[in-house]
C-alpha cells in the first residue's frame, strides 16, 4: 500500500477525514520551512502538501501569491525544494508528501528529470495545476514510471461527460476544487460540496479530498463529514506570512484545531 | 500543395503547433475552453457569422485598410544604398482602423463569439492599452459590461488609453502584482475568468493563450494579410518579396503572414523588442533570448531562468513588453519558415521619428520596431524588390513616452 493510500485508510478506520495541510516551499525562507513542515505533522496533518513557488501563480489568491513571492524573494530554487522534500522524508518516513505547483517549473529540465528527482526525494504525488488530462503526456507518463501519483483536480465545472477523462490516469486521491475560482477566497455552499462528493465517489475508488476556501475548524468539520480528505492552505500560509520564522507554534496550533475538528465531526453525527 | 506540405494547416486537433500551443489551464477552465472551441468551429462554418464580422469590419472598423507605397521613405533608403539597391516599401495602414490599431479586428470577432455563447460580461488584459481600448469599444458597441486588467506600471505610462477605456464605459483594474505589466495583467484576468466562468468571456488580445485562442485570434487578424495580398496583386501584379511585422505576442504579424505562408517566394521577418539590447536582461525577445516553456495556457518560447521562473520583460513599447510569444510563431521559428530578428528601444525611436518626418505618419512604438528592420533590409535588396510592413498602430498614445525618451518637456 502506498503512503497516500495508507494515510487515507487510517483516517477512514478512525472514522474521520484525512487532513491535508499545505505550505509553500521556501516560505518564509528555505532554512525555516522545514520547521513549518514539522509543525504541520506535529499538529496532526495526515498528508503534507508542499507548494512549488512560481512567479505567475494564476490559480492562487492573494495569500498564496504572497507566499510565492516570499519564497522566491528568499532565493528558493527547485533544488532546494527537492532538498526540503528529501529532508522531510528522512524525518517523517510515513507521512505522505505531495508537491503542488505549475507546469513550467516542473517541466523546465524535462519531465523525466523532474519525475526521477521527486521520486528520489520521497515525494508521493504531484498536483500540476495547469496540466489538464488533455496534456497529460507532458508529465503523467514520467511520473507513473517513477511510481509518483499524478493527482488530478475535479471542479464544479467538471461535468459528468468530462469526469471519466479526469479520472483516467488519476492516482493517489482526487482533489475536488470546491469553488470555481482561486485559492483562499470564497467558500462553497456545503450543499454543493455534499452533492459533488457523492457524485465523485460514485465514479472513482480514489479518496476524494476537498479544498479551496476551507479555512476554519468549523468549515473543515462540515466538509469532513462527507469527504475523505480536507485540504487547508491559505489559512495556514497566512500564519507564516504574519509570523515569519516565529510561525511554528501558531501553525501547530491551527493544524491541531483543524485535526481535532475532523476527529469530532463524524462523532457528532453518530451521537 | 497538399495539406501535409502546408504551413497553413496548424494547429492539430489538440491545438498544437508542432511542440507548441496546447491547453495548459486549470480544470475549472477546461470545459469552457472546449465549449469555446466547439462554438468557434460552428461559427467558422456559419455564413451569417462571417457576414456580420465582415460588415462590422467594413462599416465600424473602416476596412479595408489602405496599402500605401511609402515613396519618400523608399527614396530615403535608396539615397543611402549602393546604386541599384533599395527595395520599394509598402505599408499596410492598419493604424487607420477605428481605435488606432489592428487589435479591433480580433475584438470584433471575439465579441461576436461571446454573444453566440450567451456570455454577458467581458474581461480583457492590456499592455499598451490598445487591446483594452479595442475591447472596451466593442463592449460598448454590444452593450456588455467590461473589466480591463492593466498593470499598474502600464496604467501610469499609458494614461490617455486608460481614460479612453473609462470613457467607453469599461472598468480599468490596475494590477499591482509582479512587475505590474502585461504578464501580471494576464494573470489577474485569468483569476477573474476562473471565478466567473459561468457568465464571462475573456477576450484575449494576442495570438496566444490556451487553444483555441491562438487559432481564432490568428483567423480574425488574417484579414490583414488577405487584404494585403489582394491589394499588392492589384498594385504590382505580384506578391511582395518580404513581409515585416513587429512581435509582442505576435497577433499583427501572424495576421499579415498567415495568408502568405504557402507562397514560397514571400520571405517573412518578425521583429522582437530588444529593449536595451539582447546582451542585457532588459529586453522582450522571447525567441532570441528565451527557451520553450508553459505560461498562460500555452507552450511557447519564454523568458525564464533555469528553474522555469518567468523573467520580467522590458521594452519602451508597452505593447511588446511580454516575456512570451504566440505558439504559432514559436513553431514558424523552429521550422524556419519565418525569420525572426529584433530592434532595440533606440532603433525603434529612430524609426519612429523617421516615419514622422518622411511620410507624415506618426507610428506606434510597436511597428516602429518593424520599421527599424525594414529600412536595413530594404537597403540591401535590389530596387525592383518589394517590402511590405504592417503599420499595426498609430503613435498618438506614445507621444508622452517618446517625449520622455527624447528628453523633451511637454
Amino acid at each position: 500500500m502506498t503512503r497516500l493510500a495508507a494515510a487515507f485508510a487510517r483516517a477512514r478506520a478512525e472514522h474521520r477525514a484525512a487532513l491535508v495541510a499545505f505550505t509553500t516551499a521556501g516560505d518564509p525562507t528555505p532554512a525555516a520551512c522545514g520547521g513549518i513542515l514539522d509543525a504541520l505533522v506535529a499538529g496532526g496533518a495526515d498528508v503534507v502538501e508542499l507548494g512549488m513557488a512560481f512567479t505567475d501563480p494564476m490559480a492562487d489568491g492573494p495569500a498564496i501569491q504572497a507566499a510565492n513571492l516570499r519564497a522566491l524573494g528568499a532565493g528558493t530554487t527547485t533544488v532546494q525544494i527537492l532538498s526540503l522534500a528529501a529532508a522531510f522524508r528522512a524525518r517523517h518516513p510515513q507521512v505522505p508528501l505531495v508537491l503542488m505547483g505549475y507546469a513550467n517549473p516542473m517541466l523546465r529540465r524535462g519531465p523525466d528529470w523532474f519525475a526521477r528527482a521527486v521520486a528520489e526525494s520521497g515525494v508521493d504525488g504531484v498536483i500540476c495545476v495547469d496540466l489538464p488530462p488533455e496534456e497529460d503526456d507532458r508529465l503523467g507518463p514520467a511520473l507513473r514510471l517513477q511510481g509518483v501519483a499524478p493527482i488530478r483536480l475535479a471542479t464544479p465545472t467538471t461535468d459528468a461527460a468530462r469526469l471519466p477523462a479526469v479520472l483516467e490516469g488519476a492516482e493517489g486521491f482526487l482533489y475536488y476544487v470546491s469553488v470555481a475560482g482561486i485559492t483562499g477566497l470564497q467558500q462553497a455552499a456545503q450543499g454543493s460540496i455534499d452533492e459533488a462528493v457523492g457524485r465523485l465517489r460514485a465514479a472513482t475508488s480514489l479518496p476524494v479530498a476537498v479544498g479551496f476556501g476551507v479555512r476554519t475548524p468549523a468549515q473543515a468539520a462540515a466538509v469532513g463529514r462527507v469527504a475523505d480528505g480536507v485540504v487547508v492552505g491559505s489559512a495556514l500560509v497566512e500564519l507564516v506570512g504574519a509570523h515569519g520564522e516565529a510561525a511554528v507554534p501558531y501553525v501547530t496550533q491551527a493544524v491541531r484545531a483543524l485535526a481535532d475538528a475532523l476527529r469530532a465531526a463524524r462523532q457528532e453525527i453518530a451521537a | 500543395m497538399n495539406i501535409q506540405n502546408s504551413f497553413r494547416a496548424q494547429p492539430d486537433a489538440r491545438g498544437h503547433f508542432g511542440p507548441f500551443g496546447g491547453r495548459f489551464v486549470s480544470e475549472t477552465l477546461m470545459p469552457l475552453i472546449l465549449e469555446l472551441e466547439r462554438e468557434y468551429r460552428t461559427a467558422k462554418k456559419d455564413p451569417a457569422f462571417a457576414a456580420e464580422f465582415d460588415d462590422l469590419l467594413r462599416h465600424y472598423v473602416g476596412r479595408p485598410s489602405p496599402l500605401y507605397f511609402a515613396e519618400r521613405l523608399t527614396a530615403r533608403v535608396r539615397a543611402d544604398a549602393v546604386p541599384g539597391k533599395g527595395a520599394k516599401i509598402y505599408l499596410k495602414r492598419d493604424e487607420l482602423n477605428h481605435t488606432g490599431a489592428h487589435k479591433i479586428n480580433n475584438t470584433v470577432g471575439q465579441i461576436l463569439l461571446a454573444r453566440r455563447m450567451g456570455k454577458t460580461r467581458i474581461i480583457a488584459e492590456t499592455g499598451a492599452g490598445q487591446h483594452g481600448v479595442a475591447t472596451a469599444t466593442v463592449a460598448a458597441r454590444f452593450g456588455l459590461p467590461c473589466v480591463i486588467y492593466m498593470g499598474a506600471r502600464d496604467v501610469a505610462r499609458q494614461s490617455p488609453n486608460v481614460f479612453r477605456m473609462k470613457l467607453l464605459g469599461a472598468e480599468v483594474r490596475a494590477v499591482e502584482s509582479g512587475a505590474k505589466t502585461l504578464k501580471d495583467a494576464m494573470n489577474d484576468a485569468m483569476r477573474d475568468w476562473v471565478a466567473n466562468v459561468h457568465n464571462t468571456f475573456y477576450i484575449i488580445g494576442t495570438a496566444a493563450g490556451p487553444h483555441p485562442y491562438p487559432e481564432l485570434v490568428r483567423d480574425f487578424q488574417s484579414v490583414i494579410g488577405r487584404e494585403a495580398r489582394e491589394q499588392m496583386l492589384e498594385r504590382e501584379g505580384r506578391l511582395p518579396d518580404l513581409l515585416v511585422a513587429a512581435i509582442g505576442g505576435g497577433s499583427n504579424a501572424i495576421g499579415l503572414f498567415h495568408p502568405f505562408l504557402d507562397d514560397p517566394e514571400v520571405a517573412m521577418l518578425g521583429v522582437e523588442a530588444a529593449g536595451r539590447g539582447l546582451h542585457t536582461d532588459a529586453h522582450a525577445a522571447s525567441l532570441a533570448g528565451g527557451a520553450p516553456g508553459v505560461l498562460h495556457g500555452n507552450r511557447t518560447y519564454l523568458l525564464q531562468d533555469g528553474d522555469g521562473q518567468i523573467a520580467e520583460a522590458h521594452s519602451i513599447s508597452a505593447g511588446l513588453d511580454y516575456p512570451g510569444i504566440g505558439p504559432e510563431h514559436a513553431w514558424l521559428h523552429e521550422t524556419g519558415r519565418v525569420e525572426y530578428a529584433s530592434a532595440t528601444d533606440d532603433e525603434a525611436l529612430a524609426a519612429f521619428q523617421l516615419l514622422c518626418r518622411e511620410e507624415g505618419i506618426i507610428p506606434a512604438l510597436e511597428p516602429s520596431h518593424a520599421l527599424a528592420r525594414v529600412v536595413d533590409r530594404a537597403r540591401e535588396m535590389d530596387e525592383d524588390r518589394i517590402v511590405l510592413a504592417n503599420l499595426c498602430g498609430r503613435g498618438d498614445k506614445d507621444i508622452f513616452t517618446v517625449a520622455e525618451a527624447l528628453r523633451v518637456a511637454l
